[in-house]
């Protein structure tokens, strides 16, 4: 213990070394919990080959799953996981812990942003992947492309804002608990994984203004070439309503 | 002192969910030395060190850390941090999460020179939520000390912890205190505080009732006697 030399020299890392870090440190946290992988892969890819095995006899359009299943992953990482994450951290109090770090609070969003985001990217790869691998062949089209990949952003910021208020304001078992409840609801009803057409002509336009169908009309009209930009203002709009209401909602101790 | 403090709280008051946690809190405390905040459960021990950390907001009085309102992020970088339970993901080993703080720092300390100096190598690779309290307890405090802080907050440091690793906690705050690093202990052990502080702080109902050296509480009483005296039981 003698050998230890305690003498002060505190002085802060970058602020890059900083955010990094803690997304890495995030980010590999949520890639060794099995629960999350659940969520992140495993239900994406079942999804995606059950639709190609059964998915004509039920009305999918097999052209389209690959792209909702997409919508669905990214929703299950930018809302769920980070929720649930998020609310144990509060928990377990490693934010209080953190907040006498030269950690800020900016590092902390950004790095959390960044995990979301690699986590993020990552999913796409493997999932897209697998979708090639099963027949999928999405029409490339610059534009479509584009404004895909923007609402995919504009959709992570939406999501993690309410994510992050709902784990900010409720304990941490009732967050796992509304988180997965919500998930699925969106996930079943929330003209993810099902085209807007499929919904019954009252619900199309409610559907279309929500985040959820936003994101899942704008991936599916992209995997075929085509482009509608009045989703990107929707989830624009959402984007930033989410992060106002996480800056009020949001609290760092339990 | 309150010039060259390293903590002065002057009058802060806090009120949370309607209760008034800190009413009137005043204390100081002395860079390199070792202070002791003691009250009983409730007295507002913890929300103390919320508020030196920024986590709280005061509604009145001031609180300055190292010469900058509380929760600077100058101050906050130059704080180490041992809260009182957890403070850890549940899956992180300990080393990973020494690794990880060290990162946030400059000149951290060489975290296996650390585990070691602390006991941790043993459970190094052990997730965080299979440690035994005390184990957490150390990581903690690893934690706390991995930046080279020059002030650190230790919030009821040796709760959960055995005699032998007590003891080790106590030569290690007091090696803290002798190479220049202020403490600030908040505990309801009495000889935790009456074997390490230079200067204690007892607190009831949010605001200090007594303060003095060791030597001069425990004048013509024992240092539990003059708590028991000047606290009230907490519901």
């Amino acid at each position: 213990m003698t050998a230890l030399d305690l003498s002060p020299a505190p002085a802060s890392a970058p602020r890059a070394r900083r955010i990094v870090g803690h997304a890495r440190t995030e980010a590999s946290l949520l890639l060794r919990n099995g629960e999350q992988l659940l969520l992140a892969l495993v239900i994406p890819i079942g999804l995606l080959v059950a639709g190609v095995l059964v998915g004509e006899r039920v009305g999918l359009d097999p052209a389209l799953l690959p792209a909702s299943v997409l919508a669905l992953a990214l929703w299950s990482t930018s809302f769920t996981s980070l929720a649930i994450n998020t609310a144990f951290e509060r928990r377990y109090g490693v934010l209080e812990r953190l907040v006498a770090t030269p950690l800020t609070r900016g590092d902390l969003i950004a790095g959390k942003a960044l995990a979301t985001a690699g986590i993020a990217a990552l999913q796409v790869l493997i999932i897209a992947a697998v979708a090639f691998a099963l027949g999928w062949r999405p029409v490339l089209h610059l534009p479509s492309a584009v404004i895909a990949v923007v609402a995919s952003l504009l959709a992570l910021v939406a999501f993690a804002g309410f994510a992050l208020a709902l784990a900010g304001r409720l304990r941490a078992e009732a967050t796992l608990a509304v988180a997965n409840l919500v998930y699925l609801v969106v996930a079943a009803g929330g003209a993810l994984v099902l085209p807007v057409a499929a919904y019954p002509d009252w619900a199309q336009w409610p559907l279309r203004l929500t985040p959820f169908g936003a994101l899942g009309e704008t991936l599916r009209l992209a995997s075929v070439g085509a482009a509608d930009p009045l989703p990107l203002l929707i989830l624009a709009a959402w984007a930033a309503l989410a992060l106002l209401v996480a800056r009020k909602a949001f609290r760092w101790t339990s | 002192m309150p010039a060259a403090a390293a903590l002065a709280l002057d009058g802060v008051e806090v009120t949370l969910g309607g209760r008034r946690v800190l009413d009137g809190l005043t204390f100081t405390a002395a860079p390199g030395a070792i202070t002791a905040l003691l009250g009983p459960n409730g007295a507002g021990k913890t929300t103390t060190i919320r508020v030196l950390t920024g986590l709280v907001p005061v509604d009145g009085g001031t609180a300055q850390v190292l010469g900058r309102p509380a929760g600077h992020p100058d101050a906050l970088a130059r704080l180490g941090l041992m809260p009182q339970a957890t403070g850890a993901w549940s899956s992180i080993r300990p080393l990973e999460l020494l690794r990880y703080l060290a990162g946030l720092y400059a000149r951290p300390h060489d975290v296996h020179a650390l585990a070691e100096a602390l006991g941790i190598t043993s459970f190094a690779r052990t997730p965080y939520r299979r440690l035994s309290g005390g184990q957490q307890q150390a990581v903690n405090l690893a934690g706390a000390l991995v930046g080279r802080p020059e002030f650190v907050l230790l919030d009821e440091p040796t709760a959960g912890m055995d005699p032998h690793a007590r003891r080790r906690t106590w030569g290690l705050v007091r090696q803290l205190a002798d190479a220049g690093v202020g403490v600030l202990l908040t505990t309801h052990a009495m000889d935790e505080a009456a074997q390490l502080a230079d200067h204690v702080w007892i607190m009831d109902a949010g605001r200090i009732a007594i303060d003095g050296t060791v030597a001069e509480l425990t004048a013509t009483e024992s240092l539990e006697d003059v708590f028991l005296r000047h606290t009230g039981a907490q519901a």
